[in-house]
């Protein structure tokens, strides 16, 4: 291990010893469901369960359910996509590059924040399906061997690169996580009997804590991290590609891809602090997600709100300064058009209210921390919706100018995500430990670093 | 060669087995193994084998019940020689909708009538076609006509109510036929042969559209109660007053046809028509005048007089710069110029024959010793007819294809005395307004089941003969009438042609006529005196008393729906109107400036009050509208029997008077806002271009000046210098089309807006209607669409520069604006931004240039219609065939009957995918097959598309630009090189359809 310096403040609090770091993250696991978690679980089943209504009558009667027409072929279906792949990067960067930069106050959170990455890709999956028209043939967007001779996918289309890149990212990010968990699933199994034991033995995979086993942990661990950090720039990129590398003013932008990876990080990160300060709460771990920890996180947001605000002045910028009239109008009327609210939300909720994370008081506060990570996932909503949605709702020919309007189906699919995400994420909560307790083991104080700061 | 090789059947045969040979000539040379297998010997089958038996037995046919449905294809049992699978046939026929006349070819495929052409042997239509000409096909399947006689609502057989019929006839002591104007010869010799039978029998005709004004005027300026033959080709400078003559106005089609010729430019015609129009609302003649002024309705009168004045060298009492402008024009085209009036006031039709007699276009332009027959109607002697009825003094009347309780002012009062009466007898194809009030209800055939004639004009014939026997059952009217007439030969195709033998042919072979559509006979030499001998000063006199009162408003009709006669056609119900849009629904269409004064928003629910009759409707804000007046449609609120929605829209017809002739012009109107509010369902709702250079467009002075200085002509700066778009390619080679390579040229100048092809298209490619909600959703499916644009009075400060500028100004339309239409299509471009998007490659190019879709590929991401500049991709969001429940509208689709006018060569499409126009390829593959087997290269005219087939001004030219000798090839290379240009050049997309920017011949 890495030698840190002493005079850092730990990054586990309490004085937690590695016995009561298994007792507190094991407690959950083991023990009856709270009732704060029955009540969670009704509700997210509930959503579910309706969305899951939304969702079939879209399937059984068509798109037109939707608000969608011939102007706009895309609006919240694909603001939802793009919402949720944004909210799955924050898993990644905190796994992968953050442990390639030797980051341990990661070790808290990287579970979670790995869960809900995945958890948010399969929501993001689940549009992919839900917009086609034709859901049953989604095979065919793989290049698969078929009856057909050469008939391939088209690989000029960027829609076909978002296949390979979701794909890839959810494979790798399922794996990376699921390697993290053998060692305390082993954990759990010591302590378990019966059928338990016997679920848990099998998810362990036969791990029996041997240096070998913690040696290839590591090396595997590694791996998979060189392997997921180019991820991490990558999907959003290509997602980022479905609109770059259209013609319509306001999506051909080339400033898409680093514009889309900041704020796919800025969402993530609100998104796991969101979900970790519910937690931290619930299953009482607050002295494995500090302050300290919130605080790092919220300077990683301002970071990178900025970075999106400094993209959205470019953008005017560049559409002024191009002399192109197309993109000039387009937008002249994002920001006063018919949809400037969606504009004004954007810009509000992701770049000026970011900023007052400039301020200790702010960022160190729990309550205010966790209303901002709230409004920063609300204004990464309407940034998509304002590229989707305005971008197509006024482009080139004015006959064809329209307006969306949303329906119940289109509210019902993006519930039906939200239902699949937090019960998933529940059971997740329940069932797995939410907490890496073999790598928070690593880094809270040993008994021998306390004698030598005598 | 000789095969020398021996093949064994086995080893057995090489080894001569004798066991084999024993067996090997016989033909099952092994046993049979079901008896070997069978327990004991002797035995046929046993208990297990026949269980098994039984199984499989069931077995097979409870699968064979679920896989096979019963199919209700019915082969012939003695094919016609004609009639060939796969092979359409045409036939010449004759549209005739009350006065409206169209001579056409009608497609039909195994047959049934499919889709209906122009048939450019007419020296009449010449070809063109109308949106209402096209929808009719349509019309033929639609379940909801009345498929058997009634009698009170009640199914009865034909005998029993012809004996019932003829009874009550042989008692009736004042017998009345009301039709429309009947413009058969055929007919009105039957209805001769029916009053000898009955002589106290007097035929009535009147007009939904009344043109009696003009017939009356000419009545008593040449003594003959006719319409004079119109020429908008002759014309240098036309003046229209609330004519709307390429719309609606008694044969637009024809007008369509003269007044574009009037219109193109090429390299040796330099010069154009002029047309002025003084109207009231903004009709489709009003969009595309040169010069428009609003006036009011009332004032119509005035401005003619004023014109007489001017051209005869008085002063006018109006002081309008246009008028002024009008009379130097007409004055300086003296005999090459022509005034048409709209106007059902004969005071008014008097005054407008004078100035074009004033002019000397009598002769020219106006020909009135070649009468045209167009409408007939008298509205004195309906008026007759309706105090007649009230006072009882009849006792049966027949209304021969006539809805006069829905489309006669005085309708109600019909209504109620229809009652009391012996005997009433309607034609009508449905339960409507006037038959649900009939006794009988003895239906008429659908025209395209109907033998017939029609003279249109002096000296035309033409032919109309069935292309399929009466789909339900119905009986042709004529052969109702001579029935009762108690005609020996009650055959009316028989009848038909011996009167054509006796009066028309002289000697000309009649199957050469029926299969040309059209006969031409040589002009009389009756003449009529030119001199008018109508009192001027009493028309004068007259027209100066009207007064303007009030609000006022305006009764018009609409380009796809007329009259209503076709209201039950739900293509014509999801036709776009040409101006606002809308579909589905009549609407009130007040100007900007009333709207905002008095606090209505579009699709306020306002109450119009006329003539102590009120009706509610919502509003429409209508750009062009004149100030202090409101317009409204006829022809909606019909009964269309046999839909979930039986009537659409309100009707109009009660609010205007027949006091005299019938006037569509209300004075003293009131407006009540209800506070309801019913969304109008357009399909374009944004008016104004925003100074966008998608439309080019110029005046005929600039153009001849300097012909490039209109046009937007992007260049792309690149390391090497500025290049136009089409020099930069990020490709090192361009797919060749060695062969052919389609495209398009339409001339904006020749496209008057009417969406003929629009309907053509929808008949030709099975496009589907999706009715008003989904309309309101934006989502018609329409593959050709004419954008409309109405000029802003803001601009950018510089072309394109939005910032700046005022853009919220731009989306404002002008009060009186200048109007642009544009056929929108798929653009099939050769760098098609839809074709790489594709991820499955669903939508890809032809080698000759197409941009194709494969249906069956497309799975639905929607990407390319996104992707798409012109938005012109269509999705399927729902299932819209086989789903009668979500789309009862769709009857193409969804009715047993509707199915038939489908084009059984193109795809029906399936719930989720995509769509678009294809340029008709199952046409150009047709076309190049036939070519094929004649072993000749593709003859340029030997394809044509759907849309350009229908247009009645040969806007859209289509063709192979690989043959330098094709049309479209000179129209844009050679003829009007200078004009053409591609939408959106810029995104170097590199359309295949190009467009002739649009002249305009004043000065603005």
């Amino acid at each position: 291990m890495q030698v840190t310096s002493s005079v850092r403040a730990p990054l586990v609090t309490g004085g937690k010893k590695a016995k009561d770091v298994t007792q507190d993250i094991c407690r959950q696991v083991e023990g009856a469901p709270t009732r704060a978690w029955v009540v969670g679980m009704i509700i997210s089943l509930i959503t579910l369960g309706f969305g899951a209504f939304c969702l079939g009558s879209l399937w059984w009667e068509g798109l037109g359910l939707w608000g969608l027409n011939k102007t706009i072929g895309w609006s919240w279906d694909i603001t939802n996509f793009v919402w949720w792949v944004g909210i799955g990067h924050a898993g990644t960067l905190i796994s992968a590059i953050l442990l390639l930069f030797r980051q341990k106050w990661r070790t808290s959170i990287n579970r979670a924040a790995e869960a809900m990455t995945i958890f948010a890709v399969l929501c993001a999956a689940t549009f992919i399906l839900a917009h086609m028209g034709r859901p049953w043939l989604a095979h065919w967007a793989l290049p698969l061997p078929n009856t057909y001779g050469s008939l391939w996918v088209n690989f000029n289309s960027a829609l076909v690169w978002d296949v390979f890149a979701i794909s890839t990212y959810l494979t790798v990010s399922l794996v990376f996580w699921y390697v993290g968990l053998i060692p305390d699933f082993a954990t759990i199994r010591e302590r378990a009997k019966g059928t338990r034991r016997f679920v848990y033995g099998m998810l362990s995979f036969g791990w029996t804590g041997s240096a070998k086993d913690w040696s290839r942990y590591e090396a595997v661990s590694l791996v998979l991290a060189g392997l997921s950090t180019p991820l991490v720039l990558s999907v959003h990129t290509i997602v980022s590609m479905d609109f770059a590398t259209s013609i319509i003013p306001g999506w051909h932008t080339t400033i898409f891809p680093p514009y889309f990876v900041a704020g796919a990080i800025f969402s993530g990160f609100a998104m796991v602090l969101t979900l970790m300060l519910i937690t931290r709460v619930v299953f009482k771990l607050e002295d494995y997600i500090t302050i300290a920890h919130i605080e790092s996180m919220n300077k990683i947001i301002v970071l990178t709100g900025s970075i999106v605000g400094v993209a959205y002045i470019t953008e005017f910028f560049i559409a002024a300064y191009s002399g192109v009239p197309y993109e000039q109008y387009a937008f002249i009327n994002r920001a006063f058009g018919p949809y400037w609210w969606a504009y004004a939300s954007m810009m509000t909720c992701n770049v000026i209210s970011p900023q007052l994370f400039w301020i200790k008081k702010v960022r160190t506060s729990i309550v205010w921390t966790f209303i901002l990570s709230i409004i920063v996932n609300i204004g990464m909503w309407f940034e998509r919706f304002v590229i989707i949605c305005t971008s197509l709702h006024r482009d080139f020919i004015p006959s064809s100018w329209a307006m969306f309007y949303p329906t119940m189906y289109d509210v019902g699919v993006y519930l039906f995500t939200f239902g699949f995400f937090f019960t998933c994420f529940l059971l997740f909560a329940k069932y797995f430990p939410v907490i890496n307790m073999a790598e928070v083991k690593a880094i809270i104080k040993s008994s021998s670093e306390n004698k030598k700061s005598h | 060669m000789e095969n020398k090789k021996t093949y064994w059947r086995g080893v057995e045969e090489l080894t001569k087995d004798p066991e084999f040979l024993k067996h090997a000539y016989s033909e099952f040379p092994e046993f049979v193994p079901v008896k070997e297998q069978s327990g004991s010997e002797g035995e046929g089958t046993n208990r297990r084998d026949f269980l098994k038996l039984l199984g499989f037995g069931i077995g097979a046919v409870s699968l064979a019940a679920c896989e096979a449905p019963v199919k209700k294809a019915i082969p012939y049992l003695d094919k016609p020689e004609e009639v060939e699978p796969g092979i359409a046939n045409y036939y010449a026929s004759t549209f005739v909708d009350g006065g409206d006349y169209c001579s056409i070819l009608v497609k039909t495929r195994e047959g049934r009538p499919i889709k209906i052409e122009g048939n450019k042997l007419s020296p009449v239509s010449a070809g063109g076609t109308s949106a209402r000409v096209q929808a009719s096909v349509l019309s033929l399947y639609d379940s909801g006509r009345t498929q058997s006689f009634l009698k009170a609502g009640a199914t009865i057989t034909k005998e029993k109510a012809d004996a019932e019929i003829i009874a009550a006839l042989a008692g009736a002591s004042q017998i009345r036929i009301v039709s429309q104007t009947i413009l058969s010869p055929s007919t009105k010799a039957v209805i001769a042969q029916f009053k000898e039978k009955y002589p106290s029998t007097v035929h009535i005709q009147y007009d939904p559209s009344s043109a009696s004004g003009i017939l009356d005027a000419n009545k008593q300026s040449f003594g003959k109660r006719v319409l004079p033959s119109y020429d908008f080709s002759k014309a240098k400078t036309i003046v229209s007053i609330g004519a709307d003559f390429l719309g609606t106005w008694i044969s637009p089609v024809e007008f369509s046809k003269q007044f574009a010729a009037g219109r193109k430019l090429n390299k040796s015609k330099k010069e154009m028509s002029r047309l002025y129009a003084f109207e009231s609302n903004l009709s489709l003649t009003g969009s595309n005048a040169d010069y428009r002024e609003p006036v009011l309705p009332s004032q119509e009168g005035l401005v003619a007089l004023s014109l007489l004045k001017l051209v005869s060298g008085g002063t006018s009492s109006i002081k309008s710069a246009k008028l002024k402008k009008a009379s130097d024009d007409l004055l300086a085209n003296k005999g090459a110029s022509l005034v048409v009036a709209g106007s059902n006031d004969v005071n008014v039709q008097i005054i407008v024959n004078e100035i074009n007699k004033v002019l000397g276009n009598y002769g020219t332009t106006v020909d009135i010793n070649t009468p045209s027959y167009y409408r007939q109607g008298d509205d004195a002697e309906m008026n007759k007819f309706v105090d007649e009825l009230k006072a009882k003094s009849i006792d049966a009347v027949l209304f021969l294809n006539a809805n006069p309780v829905y489309d006669h002012p005085r309708g109600a009062e019909i209504k109620q005395a229809l009652g009391g009466l012996k005997l009433s007898v309607s034609f009508n194809d449905r339960k409507d307004e006037t038959s649900e009030l009939c006794t009988y209800l003895t239906p008429d055939n659908h025209y395209l089941e109907s033998w017939g004639d029609a003279m249109p004009k002096k000296g035309q014939w033409s032919l109309i003969q069935p292309t399929i026997n009466a789909v339900y059952g119905t009986r042709q009217a004529q052969e109702s009438l001579l029935i009762w007439a108690g005609a020996s030969n009650t055959n009316f195709g028989d009848f038909v042609a011996s009167y054509w033998n006796a009066n028309v042919l002289s000697g000309a072979s009649f199957n050469k006529a029926l299969h040309d559509g059209v006969f031409s006979s040589a002009s009389s030499s009756e003449e009529t005196s030119e001199s008018s001998t109508a009192d001027i000063s009493a028309a004068e006199a007259a027209v100066l008393a009207v007064k303007a009162g009030g609000l006022e408003a305006k009764l018009y009709e609409k380009v796809g729906m007329g009259w209503g006669s076709q209201a039950g056609n739900p293509w014509l119900q999801e036709f776009p109107d040409p101006i606002s849009k809308a579909t589905w629904d009549n609407y009130v269409a007040v100007p900007a400036s009333y709207a905002s004064a008095n606090g209505l928003k579009q699709g306020s629910v306002v109450t119009v009050k006329a003539n102590g009759k009120e009706i509610s409707l919502p509003v429409l804000i209508q750009p062009g509208q004149a100030a202090n007046s409101v317009s409204i449609a006829l022809g909606y609120g019909r009964k269309i029997s046999g839909r979930p929605k039986e009537v659409i829209g309100v009707n109009a017809f009660a609010l205007a008077s027949a006091t005299g002739s019938v006037s569509y012009n209300l004075t003293n109107v009131t407006i009540t806002p209800t506070g309801e509010f019913r969304e109008i369902a357009q399909t374009q709702t944004h008016d104004t271009i925003m100074d966008r250079p998608v439309v080019q467009e110029t005046t005929l002075a600039q153009f001849l000046k300097d012909p490039m200085k209109h046009r937007f002509q992007p260049m792309i700066t690149t390391p090497d210098g500025k290049k136009k778009p089409h020099e930069v390619s990020l490709w090192v080679k361009e797919h060749e089309k060695p062969n052919h390579l389609w495209q398009m040229a339409i001339d904006l100048n020749s496209c008057i807006g009417c969406g003929a092809c629009v309907i053509s298209c929808q008949a030709e490619n099975n496009v589907p209607v999706v009715g008003r909600d989904e309309v309101i959703r934006r989502r018609e499916m329409h593959w050709i669409r004419i954008d409309r644009y109405y000029s802003s009075d803001a601009e950018t400060k510089e072309e394109g520069k939005y910032f700046g500028s005022n853009y919220d100004a731009l989306e404002v339309a002008s009060d009186n604006p200048q109007v642009v239409f544009m056929p929108m299509l798929c653009q099939h471009c050769n760098h098609a931004p839809c074709e790489t998007v594709c991820p499955v490659a669903a939508t890809t190019h032809s080698s000759e240039g197409l941009n194709q879709m494969a249906y069956n590929r497309c799975f639905g991401t929607r990407y390319c219609a996104n992707n798409c500049p012109y938005k012109v991709r269509r999705f399927n969001w729902f299932k819209y065939f086989d789903n009668e429940e979500r789309f009862p509208e769709n009857i193409s689709m969804n009715t047993e009957m509707g199915r038939m006018v489908l084009n059984p060569d193109v795809t029906v499409r399936s719930r989720g995918v995509m769509e678009k126009c294809s340029m008709c390829v199952q046409r150009i593959q047709e076309g190049k097959l036939a070519a094929k087997k004649a072993k000749t290269a593709v003859k340029d005219g030997a394809i044509n598309v759907a849309c350009a087939t229908a247009c009645p001004t040969d806007a859209i030219v289509f063709g192979d630009v690989n043959d330098q000798e094709s049309r479209v090839y000179k129209e844009k290379m050679v003829e009007n090189k200078e004009r053409a240009y591609a939408v959106l050049e810029e995104l170097n997309v590199q359309p295949n359809i190009h467009y002739l920017s649009k002249i305009r011949n004043n000065e603005a």
